[in-house]
């Protein structure tokens, strides 16, 4: 048998190391534990592979790792009973499918934790990142990172592995994961998409081809989305030909596959709309009575106040400014963003002067720098405008 | 997960308490210790929390630094006024809701001052803005 390349091995040991430390942890061993003795075998892997690869990769590092697991129990005198557990379970056979993957996702986003525990959880133990990767891309120190995880850890060995895990939980980690986008040195976008794509693999639950057809449609724009010098580009503005129409094919796939089973979902209504806007040569023409009807089986779906806030601007587009405002009376004031629509649909309607103090209040109220920047813009736009 | 700064004053902000506006040098020593140990805590409490992002403490000295134009000297106007505002130090937090950052500055004010009572130093809570929107729009 011969060796590996190293850049195939980092890929393989990223592959396998869920998959591994799901299958001790389904043995009965504690995360904490378990993801010791599998960083241990890797480092014995990464030490034999290139000259002898193992036949069952997978089977050979859970043999190792388990291994490691009962010898750290020997060593700990004070944790005799679960040394004898541990050490009377048979040896494991050759680790079972991704399976294990899918129950280690299960668990990091047990409905125990918050998702914002969950998340950095997820990248770690699901997704491989380092502790410093997932600090740089959160944009907090290290310690204070390895201090979430390993409360998170806590978390869940306390609530124990209970019934099967909650999908709608894990679907919501995914989904905050893709949109943390490019950050730090990681691509957390791609990263949500592998761990969707892995996900659907093993699922045919229709909302998780619903949220991955979602991740690809909008993953598709991303090259658009920006300009050079890092402004943010609204989509009716965003030069289309920069769309990826592979990732677009793939994802109304995806999506067709999904609404095929008839079972309707949030991420499928919205992925639906993703699917319109990209379907459209330009932004004209677009399908908005389609649009609209999408946001309507979404508002009767979610409630959301923030998919309220975006039906408005449909139904100023299918309807005309007027009937937009009148759309948006029904929104709440605190949402984010309202102002802001506010003053698209009144600029529409021909009123500039107000359309210019809004333009300014919704810059002041902005949580984010690209937003700001870009309403701010608007406002000046329209400075000294009657 | 959202940051915050939290932002101590020398000076300026509502009005203070009684126990509030009597200057650290006419404290006991151990008053002094109490005081940063309690600071130190909030501190340690946050790490553990994973909610510590950078803490930093700042001199009442400084000035107001101007630029003047092409080639000549930067301008400065200093020391601080009596009557101006001054930050004495930050905190930055990441954490989930603006409750939980209200909560820490609440936490940070009741630090123990002149015989032991808290201070109720009033905490200014500013949300950082992030450089950019999500992924999903």
């Amino acid at each position: 048998m011969g060796g590996v390349a190293d850049d195939r091995l980092e890929e393989l040991v990223r592959d396998l190391t869920p998959r591994v430390l799901g299958a001790l942890v389904r043995r009965g061993a504690d995360f904490a534990s378990a993801e010791d003795a599998v960083q241990e075998a890797l480092v014995e892997a990464v030490r034999r592979w290139p000259d002898a690869m193992p036949e069952d990769p997978a089977g050979w590092l859970v043999t190792v790792a388990w291994r490691k697991l009962v010898d750290a129990g020997r060593s700990e005198t004070a944790r005799r009973a679960r040394e004898e557990r541990v050490a009377d379970e048979p040896a494991p056979g050759p680790a079972e499918e991704g399976d294990d993957t899918l129950l280690l996702l299960f668990l990091c986003c047990h409905p125990a934790l918050t998702p914002a525990s969950a998340v950095p959880l997820t990248l770690r133990a699901v997704g491989g990142l380092t502790t410093r990767q997932i600090a740089g891309a959160f944009l907090v120190p290290e310690p204070t990172m390895a201090q979430r995880i390993s409360r998170a850890k806590r978390t869940v060995a306390d609530a124990g592995v209970g019934p099967p895990g909650d999908l709608r939980a894990v679907l919501q980690v995914l989904y905050l994961v893709f949109n943390e986008g490019y950050t730090g040195d990681v691509d957390l976008a791609a990263e949500a998409i592998r761990l969707t794509r892995m996900l659907a693999a093993a699922s045919d639950e229709p909302e998780v081809g619903g949220l991955l057809a979602l991740m690809l449609l909008h993953h598709a724009r991303r090259a658009a989305r920006w300009t050079d010098e890092g402004a943010l580009v609204p989509l009716e503005e965003q030069d289309r030909s920069r769309w990826d129409t592979r990732l677009v094919a793939e994802g109304v796939d995806v999506l067709q596959t999904a609404l095929a089973q008839d079972r309707l979902g949030e991420y499928q209504a919205q992925a639906a709309i993703a699917a319109l806007h990209c379907d459209a040569p330009s932004a004209a023409e677009t399908d908005w009575p389609q649009v609209l009807e999408w946001y309507d089986e979404l508002l009767a779906l979610t409630g959301s106040p923030v998919v309220a806030l975006n039906r408005a601007v449909v139904v100023g587009e299918v309807d005309g400014p007027l009937a937009g405002l009148a759309a948006l009376r029904a929104v709440p004031p605190d949402v984010p963003r309202r102002t802001a629509v506010q003053a698209w649909l009144t600029e529409r309607a021909g009123d500039r002067p107000a359309a210019h103090a809004l333009y300014a209040a919704a810059a002041s109220q902005a949580g984010n720098l690209a937003e700001r920047d870009h309403l701010v813009r608007q406002a000046a736009r329209l400075h000294g405008s009657g | 997960m959202a940051k915050y700064l939290l932002l101590k004053h020398y000076r300026g902000g509502p009005t203070r308490t009684e126990a509030g506006c009597i200057p650290m040098d006419q404290w006991t020593p151990q008053e002094v210790r109490d005081h940063i140990a309690f600071m130190d805590h909030v501190a340690d409490t946050l790490r553990e929390r994973g909610e510590f992002v950078d803490a930093q403490a700042l001199s009442p000295e400084g000035a107001f630094v101007r630029y003047d134009g092409e080639g000549r000297a930067p301008v400065t106007d200093g020391p601080f006024a009596e009557t101006k505002d001054l930050i004495a130090g930050w905190m930055a937090i990441d954490v989930e809701s603006v409750e939980r950052a209200h909560e820490v500055a609440a936490f940070l004010s009741s630090a123990p001052g002149a015989g032991g009572v808290a201070l109720q130093e009033w905490i200014e809570v500013r949300p950082f803005l992030d450089e950019r929107p999500g992924e999903l729009d």
